[in-house]
């Protein structure tokens, strides 16, 4: 019995010695031939669902790609405002307008004139591509893999089945054969209808690439060479220039060529991958991806790990010798010039729950970390002022606070259409404006997101062209400017706005009960009960009765869809640091009920013609003017309450360097240095392991055991008692 | 025998469409095929001409269960269900709404989750056998009623608190073995042991009070007595014929469970990052990935029905008096 009792620390002993086999610290989840190597590791909490360039759209498919990938130009890691520089390009595009008859205009002509936009944009010549199968040749020059038969295929489960790899220059011609790929109608690129609005031709090329390529077979799209297809929109000049004719002209284009869907895509790669079985065999470009950059995805396994390693035929680059004056200071400018990237390799490990990352990040197994909501008091106070810092623990281990203001938005949306909330009746723009009061979204930061987050006094979030800081940047018609600060203005406004709207006290004059108003929302889960319950008690302060009705995000977005919504909350997350990626959200034109992304549903004949304007114009004093205008417009009307600007808290520690938050550029894993010394170091003081509560399980099962054993023998020894007696 | 397997499997076809029926009811009254185009194509800036042409692709821009528009047996077969419950029936899988083959993922993800299920199964039935036959012996004493009260509390805590519990204890405060993660081959040992331990723990409440009825119900039988006034020891009357009688039940109740081992723990592999079969699962259904959700219930109803009859057969084994017919 006591061998029994003894089974399970018996097998923690042995199964922990299995573990003791290599050095300590024994809870180090790498093997232990990584010790010391120039490796980050980091995590990832859900599998990023495309790989491929042309569908790739979220930041967590992109925190991969972005290091493959490059595409011509790419943001500065160090300057802001946030400043577009050449990646692969020689330079920033030369840009030529022309009219209806192909005559050149100046770059400062009418916007209605200028009938084409033409980029010219050249290449560095001797890039080269990471080695891959798909360049590898035989001895006459084929490419070995390009013509496998189905048995071949049939034996392929991984890129490593194909031993052989090759290389070739990277040329104009790739970065258009992506241009293409963007309308291949069955690669559901989600930008090729915002190109197709842009980029000359490209809806009549998508459709020529339908009516030209053989169908599927077995439900695969075998490889169609889109070098074959002639298009305006996009065309090499030569071999390391092309140009792209957009029709109109459309300033933010440049942006996109930042961004993965503008990244090079060599034909060899469809080649291979577009074989009969290939896919089947899940060998897609969504799985493996070829590309020229700092970094090749040497292990793809989403559902443990993906590893980043250096790709050996990087064309270099340097760490940037400029900055903000801050960053001096910083030591973000210790590395100037030096080449990048500065790692080996990087390994990111799923970690679906927050509270192992959170651990392990302690430990030292992660480099950097977000602060989860059940750790974020652990990590972080406030001051006096309200400027978050450091808790001691923290700061004792060495670990930094990185913080920025993101690129996004969180607002309240009236929806316009709504015969009681919308429309541009003097009544309805009151009650909504009534509303941007008595919510406060201060405390809902404060509440629901530990104080991260800015609350919004128009649509554009700071660090964009177009935001307005102090007393000129706030919402009058819902803040004052009060010892320097912008505080709510006082719910007794609020409900004298409601009064004068003929909702005195917040009741229907038609029914005399509370006004009923309905909220859409989206987290129908326990977790977004309190949101909701707090919701409620910002309506109920006017006395209006808030009707909540949660649903899942795809029947909340049917109802956005079909403009069925009253009041609503929603989010959007800039694609490129443009007043216009913000203003679109509420542009006339963009409703939601036509397949738009103005939610609100919101029209102002001013507005969209201002909107019209100002997405032609430069940045500077003039365009700050519209901006200004618009942006009182928006305030004034009020389809929205301006909600807050989440604010991005993460952690790293102090062997990490060069972390410095930008919020647009997705390429900056090679700007990272590591001092593994000091890492390993640390480690192996954090986490000595204890065995003590190994032999005290030991010894009390044995002293327990004990008793148990005397009382078992003693009974075993004693005489049958006798019934009779 | 054979016929008598043959007859259940004829059972079991019923069943399975039932099931595939049920599974594809609930999904889609939760969602919509647009609503998986969109969940594949993203929200930003997606069309309604995209997601008309993926769902085309993929072939749910058919009718769900009825095809008005055509005629006689196509109006049922012209439809979602049909064309994609049809090819499950020959363990043909076939692509995840993503373009993975299912086929091969769910080969490669069983053995992480065999690799846990296993030793948990194997050391969990030793101690909880070894612990209710401890508490027999003492049965009626304050070893016994002790038991029973921290077997009770044992099973009366969330699985999830152990889970947390041994991350923190084992993994974070004594630095024994990772908190979560998982590698290939040997590697793999150092991250199995903490699950493995987490999973025996939290399994012993419930296992060990069912084993002590079993050994009870067996305890005061007339050949235990018999075998006492033998003169047997307590330990061989207990060892020798106590354990063999109640092992009928306990390994009856195994064997089903058996053939459900590959299919995973939902919460420990997604708490430890462990590749399997059930975080498979949850991921396909927060992705609304029907491909993979329809494959993993039908391979779970497969799985669950061969465990039943497996259990059949071995009662057949362990006691002859049961004849299958």
């Amino acid at each position: 019995m006591s061998r029994a009792c003894c089974s399970l620390p018996l097998l923690m002993v042995v199964l922990l010695s299995l573990s003791a086999c290599g050095q300590p610290p024994w809870n180090n989840p790498y093997p232990a031939s990584q010790s010391g190597e120039n490796i980050l590791y980091g995590a990832f909490t859900e599998r990023p669902k495309h790989l491929d360039p042309v569908r790739s759209y979220s930041s967590n498919e992109y925190a991969f790609i972005a290091q493959v990938y490059e595409p011509p130009l790419q943001y500065h890691f160090l300057k802001r405002p946030y400043e577009l520089v050449p990646l692969t390009a020689v330079a920033l595009p030369e840009v030529r307008y022309l009219d209806a008859n192909g005559a050149p205009l100046s770059a400062d002509a009418d916007p209605s004139q200028i009938a084409i936009s033409e980029y010219l944009i050249e290449i560095t010549p001797g890039i080269r591509y990471q080695p891959h199968p798909a360049f590898a040749k035989d001895e006459v020059g084929a490419y070995r893999y390009h013509q496998l038969d189905a048995k071949t295929v049939g034996r392929i489960n991984t890129l490593a089945d194909l031993p052989e790899t090759g290389t070739r220059e990277l040329i104009a011609e790739d970065y258009v054969y992506q241009i293409k790929r963007l309308a291949t109608p069955w690669l559901h690129s989600p930008i090729a209808g915002l190109m197709g609005d842009h980029i000359l031709g490209f809806k009549a090329l998508s459709e020529r690439i339908e009516a030209a390529a053989p169908a599927p077979v077995d439900g695969e799209r075998l490889f169609f060479d889109l070098r074959q297809v002639a298009f305006d929109g996009a065309e090499v000049v030569d071999r390391y220039r092309y140009r792209i004719r957009l029709e109109g002209r459309y300033p933010q284009f440049v942006y996109w060529l930042a961004m993965p869907f503008f990244a090079p895509m060599p034909w060899e790669a469809e080649a291979l991958y577009g074989q009969l079985g290939m896919k089947q065999n899940n060998l897609t470009l969504d799985w493996y991806p070829v590309g020229s950059g700092p970094f090749m995805l040497s292990e793809n396994n989403p559902n443990l790990r993906m590893v980043l390693a250096r790709n050996p035929n990087f064309h270099g680059e340097q760490y940037p010798a400029e900055g903000m004056p801050e960053d001096q200071a910083a030591g973000l400018l210790a590395d100037a010039g030096k080449p990048l990237p500065f790692i080996d390799a990087a390994i990111y490990s799923l970690e679906k729950e927050s509270i192992p990352y959170w651990n392990k990040f302690l430990q030292g197994f992660y480099d950097s970390s977000g602060i989860s909501s059940d750790a974020f008091d652990q990590a972080v106070q406030f001051d006096a002022a309200g400027e978050a810092g450091l808790t001691d623990d923290m700061r004792e281990q060495g670990i930094e606070l990185v913080t920025a203001v993101q690129t996004s938005i969180w607002y309240m949306g009236f929806n316009m259409l709504d015969p009681l909330l919308g429309g541009d009746s003097e009544r309805a723009r009151l009650l909504r404006q009534a509303l941007s009061i008595a919510v406060d979204f201060g405390e809902y930061v404060s509440i629901f997101a530990n104080g991260r987050g800015v609350e919004g006094q128009g649509p554009i979030p700071p660090g964009i062209f177009g935001h307005r800081e102090g007393e000129a940047g706030i919402n009058p018609y819902v803040f004052d400017w009060r010892d320097g600060r912008a505080l709510r203005k006082p719910l007794q406004e609020a409900k004298a706005l409601l009064a004068e709207a003929g909702y005195a006290n917040g009741r229907d004059p038609e029914t005399g009960r509370p006004l009923t108003l309905y909220y859409e929302a989206m987290d129908a889960g326990p977790d977004g009960k309190a949101r909701l319950n707090w919701m409620r008690k910002q309506f109920a302060k006017l006395g209006i009765e808030l009707v909540v009705r949660a649903t899942d995000y795809n029947r909340f977005q049917e109802k956005m869809r079909e403009g069925t919504g009253q009041v609503f909350m929603w989010g959007w997350n800039a694609d490129y640091p443009d007043p216009e990626n913000f203003f679109f959200l509420l542009y006339g034109p963009n409703q939601k009920v036509e397949g738009g992304e103005n939610a609100a549903n919101y029209q102002n004949a001013e507005f969209d013609a201002l909107f019209e304007q100002m997405k032609n114009m430069d940045d500077g004093p003039e365009r700050q003017a519209v901006i200004d205008r618009m942006t009182e417009i928006l305030r004034h009307d009020a389809p929205w309450s301006f909600g807050f600007f989440p604010q991005s808290f993460s952690l790293h520690h102090q062997w990490l360097k060069n972390v410095s938050p930008n919020l647009m550029a997705n390429n900056t894993l090679k700007y990272r240095r590591l001092e593994p010394s000091i890492r390993e170091q640390l480690r192996e003081r954090w986490n000595p392991p204890a065995l003590w509560p190994l032999g005290a399980l030991v010894v009390i099962l044995v002293v327990g055991a004990i008793p148990a054993l005397v009382v078992a023998r003693r009974r075993e020894r004693s005489r049958a008692r006798s019934d009779a007696r | 025998m054979s016929a008598y397997i043959l007859r259940r499997l004829l059972y079991a076809l019923p069943i399975l469409i039932g099931v595939n029926l049920i599974t594809f009811l609930l999904f889609f009254v939760v969602n919509s095929p647009d609503d998986m185009a969109r969940m594949q194509l993203g929200d930003k800036r997606v069309t309604q001409e995209a997601i008309d042409t993926w769902k085309a692709e993929h072939g749910y821009d058919k009718p769900l269960l009825y095809n008005a528009e055509a005629g006689g047996l196509t109006s049922l077969t012209d439809t979602i269900f049909f064309e994609k419950s049809l090819k499950l029936f020959a363990f043909n899988f076939g692509q995840s709404d993503s373009g993975r083959d299912i086929g091969y993922d769910i080969r490669q993800r069983m053995w992480p989750s065999l690799a846990i299920a296993i030793p948990t199964l194997l050391v969990g039935l030793a101690i909880s056998i070894s612990y209710a036959l401890m508490i027999v012996f003492f049965r009626a004493t304050y070893i016994d009623f002790g038991s029973v009260v921290l077997l009770v509390a044992m099973m009366s805590i969330s699985g999830l608190f152990y889970i947390i519990g041994g991350q923190f204890l084992i993994g974070k405060l004594f630095h024994l073995v990772p908190i979560s993660g998982y590698d290939h081959g040997l590697e793999a040992l150092k991250f199995l042991i903490l699950p493995v331990v987490v999973g025996v723990v939290a399994g012993i409440g419930s296992s060990t009070r069912l084993y002590r009825t079993f050994f009870l119900e067996e305890i005061n039988r007339d050949y235990v007595r018999t075998a006492r006034a033998k003169g047997l020891r307590e330990r061989a009357v207990l060892f020798r014929h106590v354990l063999r009688n109640a092992l009928i039940p306990i390994l009856t109740g195994v064997v089903a469970v058996l053939p459900l081992l590959f299919m995973g723990a939902l919460i420990i592999e997604s708490f430890f990052g462990v590749p399997g079969l059930g975080s498979y699962t949850i991921d396909a259904i927060n992705r609304q990935d029907f491909s993979i959700v329809r494959a993993m219930v039908f391979l779970g109803s497969v799985l669950y029905i061969i465990g039943l009859i497996m259990t059949d057969i071995s009662y057949t084994l362990v006691d002859p008096r049961v004849r299958l017919s």
